[in-house]
């Protein structure tokens, strides 16, 4: 049984995105929670599945609590940073396909915004990351853009990406950050600031590097004869697939340490949903480093391998252009809740509701997620 | 209350106390599957070739050619502030693993390019670093 056409997104909710949040990462998710099942037309006594996304914040015992869920079927736990959303919809999505539920709840939320809670010293208390912590931490590769700058390092060797090329992404992505009313990143960039930003770990620049923020997400996955009589249109998950790279726990070691768990994933994606890349209107991909979005490109089969950089030349990724990719800014100017936002993003963008950075037409979408040291996920959505 | 944090140490486990141990004495250590002779770096229980568990350990050659690398400008760790900027190198081992270490040779690096490892002992450890060699 494919799980394609088998499930839809009834409903999307969000926090606002801020820095210094008083709120914790629970309320944060609570938030985004009830907003995404309003949005459905649910109560939340009607839920009887929930991922809560990563363990940084509510647990499923924690939504029974709050939300006094009479008989929940279903709950999962996905561990793989930020490709646990779209890998979420795929566990959500065999959840209802296969009957165990009607409604699944994903949610997240997430504070960051204290001092002894930052990404360099987050990521070593995660058991995903245990090589890392043993073997590259006391050397000096502690945060994310230092573990990963040898992948984009060796891209660039090999294939000659640019520096402009990144900054491509980054301007793109801010660009639509100013379309959209719920963004951190409020001021425009140059291709020229993102060349003079400080460098962090070289070849990554401060604005290759996503945000840090605060907030939350959340997205109810439905039955589609659940969500009949949804007051929204309903968004079917067509196609979605998860991969993961060779030695997804050390980077050094990967075989081809260019290569990402997507590329695995992207084919049976494709292949579910029946749909061709000359079909995707509108791409939400994730971006926790300008190069990362560069990469998944080659690795959706956009284009080819090592022709990421030019790929997102002249203003491809843009709204006005071929493939308008990260329509809400991203990780790297609008918000980091883990990609969720990116799927919010995908389903407004589907629903016709995105607003001054809406894609005319927009049918068919996609949208990955990216987590840990390169796992990957890849759904394609498309309106009803 | 300025006083800089030591630098972090590794939290060895028995599985890669030997490697530890065998950096302490300045020796490169892969573990070698002894049911099927293959290396594997980092260290695991398994070989993911033959499944065995039964391993011994191979002291490296210390010889590679830089796979990659990344400069550090910025520190996420306060211990690491002095010595920006820095930079760590990936290379490919010629035992057919990779090793992730200081990078001790100078500013220009290409992909390739013929290294040699050595430990560099600092207190209750010991960090590996690769020096530019003669090809």
């Amino acid at each position: 049984m494919s799980l394609r056409d088998k499930a839809c997104i009834s409903g999307v909710g969000e926090t606002r995105y801020l820095r210094g949040s008083s709120q914790t990462a629970f309320e944060l998710q609570l938030e985004a929670s009830l907003k995404a099942l309003a949005d459905a037309g649910l109560s939340p006594h009607e839920l009887d599945g929930v991922i809560p996304i990563g363990i940084v914040s509510g647990t499923a015992d924690d939504f029974i609590d709050n939300f006094g869920i009479p008989d929940l079927r279903f709950s999962a736990l996905v561990p793989h940073g930020g490709a646990s959303p779209v890998m979420a919809l795929q566990a959500a999505a065999s959840a209802v396909a296969s009957g165990v539920c009607r409604h699944v709840l994903v949610t997240f939320g997430r504070n960051v915004s204290a001092g002894s809670n930052k990404a360099g010293v987050r990521i070593h208390a995660m058991p995903q990351f245990h090589d890392v912590t043993e073997f590259e931490y006391p050397l000096g590769s502690i945060a994310p853009a230092q573990i990963y700058a040898p992948m984009a390092r060796r891209h660039m060797e090999l294939y000659g990406t640019t520096v402009a090329q990144f900054g491509a992404v980054a301007v793109a992505c801010r660009e639509h950050a100013l379309l959209n009313g719920n963004a951190v990143m409020t001021r425009p960039i140059t291709l020229e600031d993102h060349r003079n930003s400080r460098l962090i770990a070289d070849p990554f620049r401060l604005l290759d590097c996503s945000l840090e923020s605060d907030g939350g997400a959340a997205v109810v996955v439905s039955a589609p004869e659940a969500a009949a009589d949804a007051p929204q249109r309903r968004v079917f998950i067509a196609g979605v697939a998860a991969g993961h790279p060779d030695s997804p726990g050390s980077i050094t070691q990967r075989p081809d340490m260019t290569s990402l768990g997507v590329a695995k994933a992207a084919p049976r994606a494709f292949a579910m949903a029946g749909v061709t890349h000359a079909d995707i209107d509108v791409c939400e991909i994730y971006d926790c480093f300008t190069y990362a979005v560069i990469r998944q490109l080659e690795d959706l089969g956009f284009c080819a391998k090592g022709e990421g950089g030019p790929f997102v030349e002249g203003g491809r990724l843009r709204l006005s252009g071929a493939l308008p990719t990260n329509t809400h800014g991203g990780l790297l100017s609008q918000a980091h809740v883990w990609g969720l936002n990116h799927v919010v993003e995908l389903v407004r963008q589907l629903r016709g509701m995105a607003g001054r950075a809406q894609v005319a037409g927009a049918e068919v979408g996609l949208v990955t997620g990216y987590g840990d040291l390169g796992d990957g996920a890849v759904a394609i959505l498309r309106r009803e | 209350m300025d006083a800089t944090p030591p630098r972090p140490l590794p939290v060895p486990s028995a599985l890669t106390q030997p490697y530890w141990d065998g950096a302490a004495r300045g020796e490169l250590l892969i573990q070698r599957c002894t049911a099927c002779a293959s290396l594997r770096h980092y260290p695991r229980l398994l070989c993911s070739r033959c499944h065995a568990a039964s391993f011994d350990w191979q002291r490296a050659s210390g010889r590679g050619t830089v796979h990659s690398w990344m400069v550090a400008h910025h520190a996420f760790h306060p211990a690491f502030r002095e010595a920006l900027p820095y930079t760590l190198v990936t290379v490919d081992l010629a035992e057919g693993v990779r090793a992730l270490g200081l990078w001790r040779g100078g500013p220009v690096l290409r992909i390739g390019a013929p290294v040699r490892a050595a430990f560099e002992p600092r207190e209750g450890g010991a960090d590996l670093a690769f020096h530019a060699a003669d090809a």
